[in-house]
Order: C-alpha cells, then sequence, then structure tokens
C-alpha cells in the first residue's frame, strides 16, 4: 500500500442555509478543498451522504455532483452507513488511493436536512435504526442515546451536569469555529434547564439539524510533496459494524463497533491512545461524547463523564476532545460530519485553526471518530504530521 | 405502511416468537437465518417468555408524527427471564414512577394507531407488575 496524505480541504459554513441548493453546497465545498490542494483535476471521487432521497428526494449523487463539479467522465460514487457516511468516504478514498488505483481522490459529504419539517427530518434519520424493532415502538434517536444515558449514569453515577459540561464545552470550542451553525456559549444552568426531549436528554444535550459540505483531497506522499501541501499522513484506518438494534447489545454502556474501529485503527499505525494528541469524535448526543472516550480508551469504563466535568477534554486539558466544537456546535449534516471531523483535524495538525482554539505545542497526532446509528457502524482515522 | 409489511412481523409481534438455535442455544428475536454466536443455520420455533425486567428506559417528549397523541411515553429495553433483550413502550403507569430493575409483563397492545395508510399496527408493550 502506498502512504497517503490529506492535501486539501475545504467546508463552507453549516447551519440553516434556505439560499443555497444541495448540489452547490457540495460543490462550494469541493472546490475549495481542490482549490486549497492546488490540483488542477480529480482522477475519483466518493461522497458521504445518509439519505438525500429522504431530505430532498435526490439519490444518484455520483453522476449530479460531478456534473456540476464540472469535471466529465469523473468517476464517481456514494456511499452510505447513516451520520458515519462521510468517515466511509474517507476510508474509501483512502482505500482508492493507497492500492494505486488513483493518484489524487475527492473524498465529501454533504446533508441538507432544512427541506423537510422538523417531523420529516425525524423519520429521515430514524432509518438508521431498526425500522421492525425500534422505531415502530417508537423509538427516536435521542431516545436511543437516552437508553444509554440511563443505563450510564445507572451503572456509573454519570450526572446531569456531566452531560452538560460536554455541549457546554463543544460550544465554548465553536464559538471560536466561524463554520459553526451555533457559534455561542452555554452555560451549565441553560443546559440543564432546556426543553426535554427523551429523559435525561434535554435540547442542548443533541446535536442539531443541519444543512453543510465539506471536502478533502487525499494523493500519495510523493504527489503530496510535490504540491508544496504540508504532509498530513494517513496512518490508521479502522472499521467496524455492531448490531443495528441498540438492544440486541451485551453492553448498553459502550460502543462496541467504536472499540474495534479505534483497536484496528491503531494496529494499523502503531500507536496507542497515549500517542494521540487530540480528537474529533461523534458527539451527536452529550452521552455520545462520554461513551465515546471510554470506548476509545481515552478514558476508564465509567471515568467519562467525571473527566468531561473537570475540563480533561476542554482546548487546556489533557487530551481535548472537539476543538471545532464537535457536532453539537458546528452542526451535524449527518453524511458531511466525518469530513467536516477531518477538516478540523487537518486544520489543528497545520496548525491553522482560527480564533484561538488552535491547540499549542504543536498536536502532531490526532485520532477521529465517525458513527453512525446508534452506534451500528463506525469509522475511527488517525492522522500524522509527517 | 403497506399491510404486507406488518402480516410479515406477525409471529413476532402477536405471539413473542423466537429462534433458538438447536446448536448452541442462542435465541434470536426476531428469528434469524445464521447463529450470530456459532454459525449454525438451525433453529426452532419459540415462544419467548412474558416477564422481565426493565434494564434501562426514556421518556420520550418529542415524538415522530404517529405518537404525537400519546406523547409523553416511555420506552424500554427489557430482559426477559430467558435473557433475550427487546425493546417496546412500557404502558399503563405512570411515567414518573418507572425505575430501571422494575419488573414487567409483556402484554398485547395497539402501538401505532394510524400510519399512512391507515392501517392499525399491533404489537407488544411492557405493563409493570405492580399495577
Ligand atoms: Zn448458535
Amino acid at each position: 500500500m502506498r502512504d497517503v496524505a490529506v492535501v486539501g480541504i475545504g467546508m463552507n459554513k453549516w447551519g440553516e442555509i434556505w439560499t443555497k441548493s444541495f448540489r452547490d453546497l457540495f460543490v462550494e465545498a469541493a472546490l475549495m478543498a481542490i482549490d486549497d490542494a492546488g490540483v488542477d483535476t480529480l482522477d475519483s471521487m466518493t461522497i458521504g451522504c445518509m439519505t438525500g432521497g429522504l431530505f430532498v428526494g435526490q439519490e444518484h449523487l455520483a453522476s449530479m455532483m460531478a456534473d456540476y463539479l464540472g469535471i466529465k467522465n469523473l468517476p464517481a460514487s456514494r456511499v452510505e452507513s447513516a451520520c458515519a457516511s462521510g468517515g466511509l468516504a474517507f476510508r474509501t478514498a483512502y482505500i482508492e488511493v493507497a492500492s494505486g488505483m488513483s493518484d489524487i481522490v475527492l473524498a465529501g459529504g454533504v446533508e441538507k436536512m432544512t427541506d423537510v419539517s422538523g417531523d420529516g427530518a425525524t423519520y429521515a434519520l430514524a432509518t438508521a435504526a431498526d425500522q421492525e424493532y425500534e422505531v415502530f415502538h417508537g423509538a427516536t434517536f435521542p431516545g436511543l442515546y437516552a437508553l444509554m444515558a440511563v443505563a450510564h449514569m445507572e451503572k456509573y453515577g454519570t450526572t446531569r451536569d456531566m452531560l452538560s459540561s460536554v455541549a457546554v464545552k463543544n460550544h465554548h470550542n465553536g464559538s471560536m469555529n466561524p463554520n459553526a451553525q451555533y457559534p455561542f456559549k452555554i452555560s451549565i444552568e441553560e443546559v440543564n434547564n432546556s426543553v426535554m426531549v427523551a429523559s435525561p436528554l434535554r435540547i442542548l444535550d443533541c446535536s442539531p439539524i443541519t444543512d453543510g459540505a465539506a471536502a478533502v483531497i487525499l494523493t500519495t506522499v510523493d504527489i503530496a510533496r510535490k504540491l508544496g501541501k504540508p504532509i498530513i499522513k494517513i496512518i490508521g484506518s479502522g472499521h467496524a459494524t455492531d448490531t443495528i438494534a441498540l438492544h440486541s447489545r451485551k453492553d448498553l454502556t459502550t460502543l462496541d463497533a467504536t472499540r474495534m474501529a479505534a483497536k484496528r485503527a491503531f494496529d494499523m499505525a502503531g500507536k496507542t491512545i497515549k500517542d494521540i494528541d487530540f480528537a474529533e469524535v461523534h458527539d451527536c448526543f452529550t452521552i455520545a461524547e462520554i461513551i465515546v472516550s471510554e470506548s476509545l480508551g481515552v478514558f476508564a469504563p465509567g471515568k467519562g463523564g467525571v473527566a468531561a466535568q473537570k475540563g480533561e477534554t476542554g482546548l487546556e486539558g489533557s487530551f481535548p476532545i472537539n476543538t471545532s466544537g464537535g457536532l453539537k456546535s458546528k452542526g451535524h449534516p449527518v453524511g458531511a460530519t466525518g469530513i467536516g471531523q477531518a477538516v478540523e483535524v487537518v486544520k489543528q495538525l497545520r496548525g491553522e485553526a482560527e480564533n484561538g482554539r488552535q491547540l499549542k505545542n504543536n498536536p502532531k497526532t490526532a485520532l477521529m471518530q465517525n458513527m453512525g446509528g446508534s452506534g451500528g457502524s463506525t469509522l475511527v482515522h488517525i492522522l500524522e504530521v509527517a | 405502511m403497506f399491510p404486507s409489511r406488518i402480516w410479515r412481523e406477525k409471529a413476532q409481534r402477536y405471539r413473542l416468537e423466537a429462534g433458538k438455535c438447536t446448536t448452541c442455544g442462542y435465541i434470536a428475536f426476531p428469528p434469524r437465518l445464521i447463529c450470530p454466536e456459532c454459525g449454525a443455520r438451525e433453529f426452532e420455533t419459540i415462544t419467548l417468555p412474558d416477564t422481565g425486567k426493565i434494564l434501562t428506559y426514556t421518556v420520550i417528549r418529542v415524538a415522530p408524527s404517529q405518537f404525537t397523541d400519546e406523547a409523553p411515553y416511555a420506552v424500554g429495553i427489557a430482559e426477559l427471564t430467558n435473557g433475550v433483550k427487546l425493546m417496546a413502550q412500557i404502558a399503563d403507569c405512570e411515567v414518573e414512577k418507572i425505575k430501571v430493575g422494575m419488573e414487567v409483563v409483556i402484554e398485547f397492545r395497539r402501538v401505532q394507531t394510524h400510519g399512512s395508510h391507515g392501517v392499525l399496527s399491533y404489537g407488544y408493550k411492557f405493563v409493570p407488575k405492580w399495577y
């Protein structure tokens, strides 16, 4: 396998973007990545999108996005793994370059979620769960993560304030991210008193409904050197699945696909969690960030909430998580989220994170974790400054 | 929802039928074609026990459209007396009184009062034993 680097990143402002179409959102981010990389064409493109069909009635993105990107006959594909579609696009592009099949590949992600009502979005997102054995009974996504939260609170004594501290920290970081959907700070009290969605999760425990796109350019390390770009090398790629239904899992307080995907990425990179300087993780709900931090091995099982409350995961903490603001503040356009994580990781590793959220001491090695559904699929990647 | 889709699940929703692996004893609910524990492909049909205890629960206040009339309602995961876990609504109780570890009985109930095709959907719900 060839060594692969990320040489270009592109991301637009995420939010309720009524003025931009599905196709323009994607092409805008793709052009930013192409310009950033300084390449004049692509060999191939892979796009993560959960459900263009349900959100805007548009499938066949391979054709549409290649068409509007203006590259005639470009080999393009769309991959789907619910909210992990972006991470899957990243891995697919990585494999394509590493294998020698293509030299310059764009990995992108896009979702346009605000062209449907709240109920339409709830329905579309619920298709990532087991329709016959979860959704049929009235389960929603906040509901599924709430079931994990209650189990975690019962087993480990995780508290309301611990959950809230995750949201507060991510909004603090996001307030410094010009691309974030909700770039403002919130307080513990505001989270604790926000509207209940599915107990114990309140609206400020939940990531928002978002329109957005992101793109990165992957190429070989040799070509990256010729382009004169900082070399941000992909040193580990791990992918794993778990049962689609939450109730089929042996333990409701861990995320086994995250644990396995991380193990595979670490084994490939020859690293452990101790070698990682910071991470972008899938905080679709506050409890998710806590459980993910435990399943990745950053903290012992049951200790993720305490660590978050103590500030261990803040910008100045021992293991910063979600310097971008995470899904919580930056937004969660589901298919684009995994690529949005890559954009932040590359910015931090290049030393280019805006407005004071750049980590000090020149971080060298980063991890990103992107998961689908209630953890039924997960991608973990490890990137390093070469 | 098309009637055929509801009809296909009737053995599980109306009768709690599961598949028990004849090689290792793993119980699949709903039934599967291959055992995730041992890889065997032969199962015998069994009926799940109708009692268990709540492992975790949530009270859903922001509900999908077919459930908005019922919100707030509780959804939980119960572990049955034979170790099988499944998800269902927790019915016939004040949601504030639900607790982890609470014993429940599985009862046959109407689950969705209307779908886009106007079909009534029946299935199982958990009912606290102390009622
Ligand atoms: Zn078996």
